[in-house]
């Protein structure tokens, strides 16, 4: 499932990230900010009114805003 | 031989509390300049050791790696490596960690300690780590990271002495770095969890205030009106608390006018130091209380954690017209003053968008177009009703603030698309946990903004202010001669120059000649048409009651208009466009915000004469 359509406070799994897709300068932050195969991430928020973009993501113990467009590149699988 | 003292450079993840560290390190006795060629901010102080022996301190921007994706983290990079010609590298590095965020900011610690350079680890915030449940090894983490870890308080300043004990270790007996340097940047990841896992002493569910918080700050329809009810009373504080401030500023500056006035006989100098220097610079601090109100909200909430809330809620909105969250706050900030707007673009990491937003800036209206938009409408708008509650007069106002953000919104498109050709806005941020903001951290920020906008656009403000003084008093008129000074003057012959070239757009010859000194500041323009129409008036509140019959008589309301257009795009602020040079580091830009602000007026102006004129106006 991406990331833009996993539901709000599920736990998952980062499975794959599609990096070809990302701009170079934003693969590159997301890296930074700790987006990796493996990782465990939350949707805790999303976006105002209508539009629900961006989301805030839990990844590890921090807290990142990100884009649905981006969102759409992450893959992960539901954690049981 | 002089020895420099040592140089330690504070590096790590922003969010870290690195700032908060350094300025309970060095107190404030800060020093802000620029790196060498580039225009990010460097900020340098001085501590001790337990001995007395001074530490020279920098305080490098915040960085996610040392490969860098904006200009602050190349400068990160530069001078970690020691590759920044015209700065030393430096003796060792002070590796900021947020204890509550191990798991993400370690991978960009074992990085730097890899470059073999004497370091030391601050693991800072640890109140606040366990404060959501986590209890952490720092013994664990100095034997597996192979360097000393002291675990800090920053804000209650908790930790600094051992911390200073351990940098003066390590600067006197280096100890060669056992961090391999990473042979990819994904076994280096995996190698600062492992870390961190085994760090970790135990663990509980944590982050629940922050959690909690968003709920409210984040939601969907919620957050939006709070972030408008917040937006709303910081405009009511910078209108509102500022009047007072400077009402003292303008008389302190008419006291010592008149000072001068009785002690030199009148004459150049007189005249020099009253009309120039006094009045120059007087035009420059009047800004300063709604300049200091506004940055002490900003920093307030940047500090506090909700700004990088306020851009997720606005993100969508601004993505619209190829801008992002981030350029918000910025852009807010001009509709007081583009001087601090531009000041506060610092914050976008992306340099692309953070120009596009210093170019669209001057045409949020800021305070001082308000004088010249009363004076306007009070004369050729009749104060009638257009429906139950709404005033005409009201209506226009509303318009024209409209017109600028519109404005905007089309120079912000086409300039992201054609000028900085960027192809996405990106929004990609971390959010750092609420925090109560502390004081003296504010307190020394605010210090620091003021000085920089007095220092540095006060001197070129100063300069501008009195090439228009003597445009406007040489030649003197002679004596007898039924030619007004300001007519006879430089600035009275650029007006019969300008006068073909505006005549197009319905201005006339005495339009022309206000344009000129309103250079320096819009609202200069209604104490400049005063002196055009021979009006003695006191002060501008004055001169704009007793103004309005005079432009009603003899301006057209088709002329009128035309002039509030132009008002909303022209560029007539040389504030605006030194700050502008000062944050593009050169000329290209402001030569070129002037430009199609200037176009952008003139087509404006002229579009509204002639529909007007159109319609028999």
């Amino acid at each position: 499932m991406q990331l833009d359509h996993l539901p709000l406070n599920q736990i998952a799994l980062i499975r794959a990230i599609d990096w070809e897709s990302l701009p170079d300068q934003e693969g590159h932050r997301l890296r930074a900010l700790g987006f990796e195969t493996g990782v465990t991430i939350e949707v805790l928020h999303k976006g105002i009114l209508m539009w629900r973009d961006p989301l805030a993501v839990r990844v590890g113990r921090m807290t990142v805003a990100l884009r649905t467009k981006v969102a759409a590149a992450i893959d992960c699988e539901l954690s049981a | 031989m002089t020895q420099l003292p040592p140089l330690v450079a504070l590096v790590g993840n922003p969010n870290a509390g690195k700032s908060a560290l350094f300025n309970a390190l060095t107190g404030a006795r800060q020093k802000i300049a620029n790196y060498p060629g580039v225009t990010v901010e460097r900020k340098s102080g001085r501590a001790s050791f337990a001995d007395g022996r001074p530490v020279e301190m920098i305080d490098l921007p915040g960085a996610y790696s040392l490969d860098p994706d904006s200009l602050d983290e190349a400068v990160t990079r530069d001078v970690v490596l020691g590759n920044l010609s015209g700065h030393r590298r430096p003796d060792a590095l002070l590796i900021v960690l947020d204890a509550g965020n191990l798991d993400n900011h370690l991978r960009f610690a074992l990085e730097l300690i890899a470059q073999g350079l004497p370091t030391v680890v601050a693991l800072n915030m640890i109140d606040l780590a366990e404060r959501d449940g986590l209890r952490l090894d720092s013994q664990a983490l100095a034997c597996a990271l192979g360097v000393p870890v002291i675990e800090t308080v920053a804000v209650r300043r908790r930790g600094l002495e051992p911390l200073m004990t351990a940098l003066d270790g390590a600067l006197k007996n280096p100890v060669a770095s056992i961090e391999p340097v990473a042979t990819s940047f994904g076994a280096q990841n995996q190698r600062a969890r492992d870390i961190a896992r085994s760090a970790v002493i135990s663990e509980t569910a944590g982050r629940q205030w922050t959690r909690r918080l968003d709920a409210v700050l984040l939601h969907p329809v919620g957050g939006v009106v709070i972030l408008l009810g917040l937006l709303f009373l910081m405009f009511q504080a910078v209108y509102g608390w500022s009047e007072a401030p400077i009402g003292w500023i303008e008389s302190g500056f008419a006291l010592l006018s008149d000072g001068i006035k009785n002690v030199l006989p009148n004459g150049y100098l007189r005249s020099f130091l009253t009309d120039g220097v006094i009045a120059g610079v007087g035009s420059v601090i009047v800004f300063l209380p709604q300049i200091l109100i506004l940055f002490l909200f900003i920093l307030v909430l940047e500090a506090s954690g909700y700004m990088t809330r306020a851009a997720f809620v606005m993100d969508r909105m601004m993505a619209a017209v190829g801008l992002s969250g981030h350029s918000f706050i910025p852009l807010l900030s001009s509709f007081a003053c583009a001087i601090p707007g531009i000041m506060a673009t610092r914050t976008i990491m992306d340099q692309k968008e953070r120009l596009a937003t210093i170019l669209i800036a001057p045409l949020m209206t800021c305070s001082a177009r308000l004088p010249v938009y009363t004076v306007i409408i009070g004369a050729f708008i009749p104060a009638s009703s257009v429906g139950p509650g709404i005033g005409l007069q009201g209506l226009v106002l509303f318009g024209l603030y409209i017109a600028g953000i519109l404005g905007a919104m089309l120079a912000a498109s086409v300039i992201q698309r054609f000028v900085t050709q960027s192809r996405t806005s990106s929004f990609l941020i971390e959010m750092p946990r609420y925090q109560w903001p502390r004081p003296r951290d504010i307190a020394i920020n605010l210090w620091q903004r003021a000085w920089v906008f007095l220092r540095r656009a006060g001197t070129i403000i100063f300069a501008a202010t009195i090439i228009l003084w003597a445009l406007l008093s040489f030649p003197k008129a002679p004596d007898g001669s039924n030619v007004s000074q300001v007519e006879y003057s430089v600035a009275g012959r650029i007006a019969d120059g300008l006068e073909p070239i505006v005549r197009p757009i319905g201005f006339n010859h005495d339009i022309a000649l206000a344009l000129i000194p309103a250079m320096a500041a819009r609202e200069v323009a209604v104490s400049a048409l005063a002196t055009v129409y021979a009006i003695d008036a006191a002060d501008e509140d004055a001169a704009a009651t007793s103004l309005g019959p005079k432009l009603a008589a003899d301006w057209s309301l088709a002329t009128a208009l035309a002039f509030l257009a132009w008002f909303v795009f022209a560029p007539q602020c040389i504030s605006t466009i030194a700050v502008t040079r000062r944050e593009t580091n050169g000329w290209k830009w402001p030569i070129f915000m002037v430009s199609y602000l200037f176009a952008l007026a003139y087509a404006a102006a002229g579009i509204t004469y002639w529909t007007a004129r159109s319609f028999g106006l």
